[in-house]
């Protein structure tokens, strides 16, 4: 009797085992149907509205067909170019202070912290920010306040970029082997040369990928540039102007109700998502193929 | 060879501001007298001990940064809205206003200047809590099958194709939810959900466009997916591999040997990734935006319109038309801050104490 229960129970336990094997691999299946789904229709729009227009012209009055996106693709370029020059070079900055100067320090762990935290912030969040900075405030004598401008968009991607590339390049300093260091120093070679064209050159692709990564965050984000960059119909290189960004404009398109403005949404989301998958991937690879190849 | 010794100890001796001159003299009688090309070139560099210090000084500086930002977001969102705090007081989160002339109860009408955040809190819990219903046995699914039950080989494409889900920009996940999501739940979900549930009052036939609570929550769900399922992983892959074998000799199903040896060790972690999971929800603007129908109303059909608070900013906050309506924007966002602040401190609290004293992960 108890091993007839003893059998049940056996058989019952190698059930649930293969009823769960069956549900993890269901769900991942359920998981990847939306990427595909997304993909597959991103293709299949995105390619069949693409043409050279869509790279050379700008946008055309509601009612005439045709036009592009070539100001709101230079836009979304001179946003990045402002963003990155805010926020590569603080981050890295932040970067190295954690990994070479306060390392295991309480000021460290807590600066690691707040980086993490205001990796969540909504981007929203920083919209609005940007917007208390920079586009309410008119202050006399300081350029970019008091209007819708690039510049404050940039502002607010920048500020995004901060904690990302801070992250990665603490990561990959830490990955540097101390050896590195001390052969450096023992050259005589004062601490900032040594950390600036030893160590952070030693781990320069793992942290250009993490400014690529931050970069292809930031690209895609709509949210924070509303009521910054407001968008623009024409050609603007103006930072002072508002300017055409490339989510901005798809996201505008798609709410419209016209047909020929939705397929422009769809062959500017498949430029903006080739653009970001060459980013991931490019990482992915780096990454996977040793990031400090040459130091060890 | 014994002549670079020396040659050394001179130059460390130079830099030092205040070298010991009796044996700095003596070992200098030993030097050559010219000095070697390396030696001149530190020489001409001069003391780094200015220059060290101040790159030390730069560094703390990028660092505080951080801090510095954090501080000046909370500064300037609780400048912007004195106006609404001082009007409204806390009342803001919950106030029903009822107007004079129509007797109609609102809870949001700018032209009106009634402003209470009630209709956008409760859109944001009730997307992201349906968000959550659907993603946490997802993610959590999937991280057990990339884990402990997948070929190596399909592992790492697998891990590629959910970072990839999370890179995608808010914005094309809501032009495919306008386009294709939407569609396919009002044509073949909602009217199935209300034939079968409409008697709970959750799935009401009154709104046609299919924009809605429930399309939200889906859309919101595929994207914290990828975020819940990676960091689920980190959490399981840090358990150490000494837990997972004790419970398999003691006879465990490989089921069994994930419940009782990785899941309990990696619940905290689990439920630390969750929250975080939940973080992302509640500030999502874009795809949220695109297709929860912008309605400053409260319904209790996850069918209906509704408004979340970080898409009523967004919708509103370029043409808002009155100081008012500006700065209670902006108390919104300023409680948006404050919750995300504390999710995800929160969060990260838990995954700490979980993925703490284990050597970094290849992610």
């Amino acid at each position: 009797m108890s091993s007839d229960a003893f059998q049940f129970r056996s058989r019952m336990r190698s059930f649930t085992d293969r009823l769960v094997t069956a549900l993890a691999i269901l769900a991942t299946l359920i998981v990847i149907a939306p990427l595909v789904a997304i993909f597959v229709y991103l293709l299949y729009m995105g390619t069949s509205s693409l043409n050279l227009d869509f790279f050379i012209k700008t946008p055309v009055p509601v009612g005439e067909t045709g036009g592009g996106m070539a100001n709101a693709i230079l836009g979304s370029g001179i946003l990045l170019g402002v963003a990155s020059v805010i926020g590569v070079p603080i981050g890295i900055g932040a970067g190295i202070f954690l990994a070479e100067f306060g390392r295991g320090g309480k000021l460290a762990l807590a600066i690691r912290f707040t980086a993490d935290v205001l990796n969540g912030v909504p981007s929203i969040v920083m919209g609005l920010a940007a917007y208390a900075l920079i586009v309410a405030p008119k202050i006399p004598f300081l350029p970019f306040t008091g209007h819708f401008s690039a510049f404050s968009g940039g502002v607010a991607l920048g500020f995004m970029m901060i904690p990302t590339v801070c992250r990665t390049t603490e990561e990959m300093l830490l990955m540097v082997p101390h050896a590195v260091r001390e052969a450096a120093l023992g050259l005589g070679v004062p601490n900032w040369r040594s950390v600036l064209s030893i160590t952070v050159k030693t781990a320069s692709p793992g942290i250009i990928t993490g400014c690529m990564l931050a970069f292809a965050r930031v690209a895609g984000e709509t949210a924070p540039l509303i009521f910054t960059v407001l968008g623009n119909q024409f050609w603007s290189t103006n930072l002072n102007q508002p300017i055409a960004a490339l989510p901005l404009q798809i996201y505008v398109y798609a709410m419209s109700p016209y047909d020929d403005w939705h397929r422009l949404a769809w062959a500017g989301s498949l430029v903006l998502i080739v653009l970001i998958v060459l980013a991931v991937s490019l990482v992915r690879y780096v990454t996977s193929r040793g990031v400090l190849k040459g130091a060890s | 060879m014994n002549a670079k010794v020396p040659d050394i100890h001179i130059s460390q001796a130079q830099f030092q501001p205040e070298p010991d001159s009796t044996s700095g003299q003596a070992l200098a009688e030993i030097a050559p007298a010219e000095p070697s090309a390396v030696r001149k070139y530190l020489l001409s560099l001069g003391s780094s001990a200015n220059t060290d210090r101040a790159f030390a000084w730069l560094m703390l500086l990028c660092g505080l940064s951080i801090f510095a930002i954090v501080a000046l977001i909370a500064f300037e969102l609780v400048v912007r809205s004195q106006l609404s705090l001082h009007k409204f007081g806390l009342g803001f989160f919950y106030q029903v206003f009822t107007d004079p002339d129509t007797h109609m109860q609102t809870f949001w009408d700018p032209v009106n200047s009634y402003f209470g955040a009630r209709p956008f809190i409760y859109g944001t819990l009730v997307s992201s809590f349906l968000a959550l219903l659907m993603a946490i046995p997802l993610a959590v699914g999937l991280a057990i099958f990339l884990t402990e039950m997948c070929p190596k080989a399909l592992r790492g494409p697998l891990a590629f194709i959910t970072e990839l889900l999370a890179a995608i920009p808010s914005v094309i996940y809501g032009l495919w939810a306008v386009f294709v999501l939407v569609p396919l739940l009002r044509e073949h979900v909602n009217p199935l959900l209300i034939k079968t549930l409409g008697w709970t009052g959750f799935f009401d036939d009154t709104n046609p466009t299919g924009l809605g609570y429930l399309s939200a929550g889906v859309i919101l769900a595929i994207m914290i997916l990828p975020i819940i399922s990676s960091l689920t992983r980190e959490v399981m892959t840090a358990v150490p591999h000494s837990q997972r074998e004790a419970v398999l000799a003691l006879g465990a199903t490989r089921w069994e040997m994930i419940r009782m040896g990785v899941l309990r060790n990696a619940r905290i972690g689990i439920v630390g990734a969750i929250i975080l999971g939940l973080g992302r929800a509640l500030g999502e603007t874009m795809a949220v935006a695109m297709v929860i129908g912008a309605t400053p109303e409260i319904h209790r059909s996850l069918l209906a319109n509704g408004s979340s608070m970080a898409t009523v900013i967004a919708n509103e906050y370029a043409e808002a038309i009155s100081d008012i309506h500006l700065s209670a924007l902006t108390e919104i966002g300023l409680a948006l801050f404050v919750v995300t602040i504390i999710v995800n401190a929160l969060a990260q609290v838990l995954i700490w104490a979980v993925t703490r004293g284990t050597p970094a992960q290849t992610r």
